[in-house]
């Protein structure tokens, strides 16, 4: 097993690659010019020349891909053409807020998605399957600004318990920073709870129509017991790939829910380098977040093997 | 020849007058921390080399001036104790305060004035114009330096003391070295407060705090000039892209001061007890229709004149801005609240005449090939401006071709000169500070440089005479004179056509108090109460 995990991280780095010159491509293929953008309004045509000149983007496509590949190999993502920041520090600033963020949605999803899918599977048909299949309904089909600004007017502007925007990291306290995260992991929360909540009800009909189960039963096992020992065991492998996904979703786009409540994290880093073609960051974010795709698609295959031994790799 | 004279003294008086008149008067309270939203995200922060709004508006935070200018428009000294020109007007001499330091703790020494002045001259409109005029700057002892002219120019002191991008702002000379197209890696300056590199997050907030050793001005304060005094311990910028995000922490009293409001949400300012909102910049904003003079139908001059004809400023205004008392109509290319308005040659423009515009159009031999306006679809007034722009010239009988794009995209696509079948444009909008369409030195909209003028690139030789006159003019009712004639000829020639001026409210909290009339967001003089 371990070996296996070996050569999978050996072979996530030709994917990197992979991924890094696409990005790279894509970015150069884009319209939009950073050297105009620097140079402001009042430039004249040399101006951008001279800019464009001093940032390297008048070098050949081969050329600048070879230079920040040069710079990627030695560890260095590059350096932002408006801040002068190193990307790594822009990313360094953002990440705890996303990966917080991130943790905490997909803690709520799967704290009350996969009980309220298994609920909804054992009581197929039931008024309580049906209340909540509507809530995953709903869930799916309310956009995520809308919700995040309902529950702002709800939570933070009406009743004055939780704030409207911001973050706070834990340094400052664990209670500031458990305030600002409760609205917008919520928010970010209600797709996925609805999509691992559907997942479940669905994987979970499909175990509960088995033979085992039924002999759970006769057995004389607890519903209870049945339900989460031997149905939801057996029912989490597609569950599992779900939370993966959502996972690897959420890291990357989180920038509505980090937009609605002012959050610096990785999404808007991302939208705001796109929007003024801040090549380095870009480059730099896409990197970082295609790697973690990368190990959580890593993550999941190693616990297919926990769930279910009888997968070999 | 010592300015401290009547003049001034009567200047100091009326910006006291206006001080007390600013949106709150209370009895200040020292310390506190500032928290404001600012329009933009702050990712520069050399105010040379790049002329961003908001890159001027962090420096004047953290660097400080020669000269300031209040807000009625005068240029009075700040950094400067007192000047003295020869009386050829050809020779300035200049003596710095006393006890000017830097936020390394370093005096404020000439040389690092000189420095300052020299690379400004490298980037900067009105600067440059200066720099054509062969100045030789040199320090004399620490606190006294010259600056001495090859050719004449007037209005030297309103080039150091000019309050929009890029604004001459002081740096030491080790920093002012750094070449003017390089970002400076060092922000140190010698204002009323320093930045706080490390607890700067580009995309969220900036911070600053009181520099403790600066020595303001024994004056009122008014605009830029007067006595800096510092009553805010800290003050931290934040960047919220969501306006109604930023409207509800205002509400809830999680920022005290939310710079650029979109004016669709003042009603709701004015409906909460506890927030206000007034117009710091009466100067405004102004719009602009900007024809490309390189390509057909725009390299002639009927089919420009076609676009002035067809103008109706208050269907511009009305669907980019909406709210009638916050914009005006203004048939002048020079700030319609500044010295040098007028309605010289603007006839045309003051005055749709849409059947006249139809007939130019054919005069001008316009073949019907398609005309492509550039649509900016991320910025609401750009957005509107576009669409009646569609109408208009619809209208007067052109084959309008809309194309839609962000403004990083438009950006790009209006440095393009190629042919507008092959990525270039014929038509764009966008708008200015009335700061920098105040007169004919800082105006770029006026420029007839060709490949050297602003995007559109017009050639017309006499207005760049009539430049040359303006800056040469020392008494101001020949600058007036001159002012005129090069909006004379702009208009005819149609350099650009400007599509009316509109004034941006702030808000902030009623607990905010002091916070002065200018053309960018002023910390000092503010306090929380």
């Amino acid at each position: 097993m371990l070996a296996e995990i070996l050569r999978r991280l050996v072979a996530t780095i030709p994917v990197m690659v992979v991924v890094a010159l696409a990005v790279f491509a894509l970015l150069h293929v884009t319209p939009g010019d950073p050297a105009v953008i620097i140079a402001g309004d009042y430039a004249t045509s040399d101006d951008i020349a001279r800019i464009r000149t001093r940032l390297g983007l008048d070098q050949p496509f081969h050329v600048q891909v070879g230079i920040w590949l040069g710079r990627l190999v030695r560890g260095d993502l590059g350096t932002s053409i408006f801040s002068g920041l190193p990307v790594a520090t822009l990313i360094g600033q953002r990440a705890a807020t996303t990966i917080w963020l991130t943790l905490f949605a997909m803690l709520i999803s799967v704290g009350v998605g996969v009980p309220i899918g298994v609920v909804a599977a054992w009581r197929r048909g039931s008024w309580l399957d049906r209340v909540i299949m509507l809530f995953a309904v709903s869930g799916f089909s309310m956009p995520t600004f809308w919700l995040g600004f309902i529950l702002v007017y709800v939570f933070a502007i009406t009743a004055g318990w939780l704030p409207v925007q911001g973050y706070q990291p834990m340094a400052m306290g664990v209670w500031p920073f458990l305030r600002h995260l409760v609205l917008p992991a919520l928010t970010l929360s209600i797709v996925y709870m609805a999509l691992i909540a559907r997942m479940t009800r669905a994987s979970m009909l499909g175990v509960l129509e088995e033979d085992y189960i039924r002999t759970a039963f006769a057995k004389g096992l607890a519903p209870r017991w049945v339900l989460l020992r031997h149905a939801l065991k057996n029912a989490s492998l597609p569950v599992v790939t779900i939370i993966g996904i959502g996972f690897a979703l959420l890291i990357g786009g989180a920038v509505v829910t980090e937009s609605v409540f002012a959050l610096p994290g990785l999404g808007r880093l991302t939208v705001d380098a796109i929007v003024r073609r801040d090549y380095p960051v870009i480059q730099g974010v896409l990197l970082v977040v295609s790697g973690v795709y990368v190990l959580i698609n890593l993550v999941v295959d190693v616990l297919y093997v926990v769930l279910d031994p009888r997968i070999r790799y | 020849m010592t300015q401290l004279n009547r003049r001034q003294f009567l200047a100091g008086a009326t910006a006291t007058a206006a001080a007390l008149a600013a949106p709150s008067v209370h009895a200040q309270k020292a310390g506190g921390t500032l928290r404001f939203v600012a329009q933009a995200d702050l990712k520069i922060l050399d105010p040379v080399w790049t002329t961003a709004y908001i890159t001027r508006n962090h420096s004047y935070l953290v660097y400080d001036t020669l000269f300031g200018t209040d807000e009625k428009l005068q240029v009075r000294p700040q950094m400067v104790d007192r000047h003295s020109v020869s009386r050829d007007g050809m020779k300035y001499s200049f003596t710095l305060r006393d006890g000017l330091k830097w936020h390394d703790g370093q005096p404020v020494v000439a040389e690092d004035c000189v420095e300052s002045l020299k690379r400004w001259m490298k980037k900067d409109r009105f600067g440059r114009l200066l720099a054509a005029h062969g100045p030789r700057l040199a320090a004399g002892d620490r606190k006294t330096f010259t600056l001495e002219l090859g050719e004449k120019f007037g209005p030297v002191l309103e080039a150091l003391g000019k309050p929009s991008s890029n604004v001459p702002f002081m740096m030491p000379a080790r920093i002012a070295a750094t070449s003017a197209d390089e970002q400076v890696k060092e922000i140190v300056g010698s204002g009323p407060f320093r930045f706080v590199k490390d607890e700067w997050q580009p995309g969220n907030q900036v911070v600053y705090v009181k520099h403790a050793d600066y020595v303001p001005r024994n004056e009122a304060p008014s605009g830029s000039a007067g006595g800096k005094q510092v009553h805010l311990d800290k003050v931290v910028w934040r960047y919220m892209p969501d306006a109604a995000t930023a409207s509800a922490a205002l509400g809830a009293g999680e920022i005290d001061w939310w710079e650029i409001p979109p004016i669709d949400f003042i009603a709701k300012v004015e409906q909460n007890a506890a927030l206000s909102s007034f117009l710091p910049d009466a100067l405004g904003t102004q719009g602009w229709l900007r024809p490309n003079h390189l390509h057909p139908p725009f390299n002639n001059k009927k089919a420009r004149q076609a676009l002035v004809h067809m103008m109706s400023q208050e269907t511009y205004l009305q669907a980019a801005i909406g709210v009638p008392k916050y914009f005006r109509t203004c048939p002048s290319v020079f700030a319609c609240a500044g010295p040098y308005a007028s309605k010289a040659g603007a006839e045309g423009l003051a005055r749709q005449n849409m059947e006249r515009a139809r007939q130019l159009v054919k005069e001008s031999g316009y073949d019907g090939r398609p005309v492509t306006v550039v649509h900016i679809t991320d910025i609401g007034f750009l957005n509107a401006a576009a669409l009646v722009t569609r109408e208009l010239m619809t209208a007067a009988g052109f084959n309008v071709d809309l194309k839609a794009m962000d403004w990083s995209t438009g950006l790009a696509v209006r440095a393009k000169k190629d042919p507008p079948d092959k990525g270039g444009w014929n038509v764009l909008h966008t708008w200015w500070m009335a700061a920098d369409v105040m007169h004919p030195a800082v105006h770029f909209g006026v420029s007839g440089a060709g490949p050297g003028a602003w995007f559109g690139w017009p050639e017309i030789p006499q207005l760049e005479k009539l430049i040359t006159e303006f800056v040469r003019a020392t008494e101001q009712p020949r600058r007036k004179q001159l002012a005129e004639e090069v909006q004379k000829v702009a208009l005819d020639e149609v350099a650009y056509v400007p599509w009316g001026e509109w004034m941006q409210p702030t808000a902030f909290r009623k607990n905010v108090n002091g916070i002065l009339k200018f053309i960018a967001p002023l910390f000092w003089n503010v306090s929380i109460a």
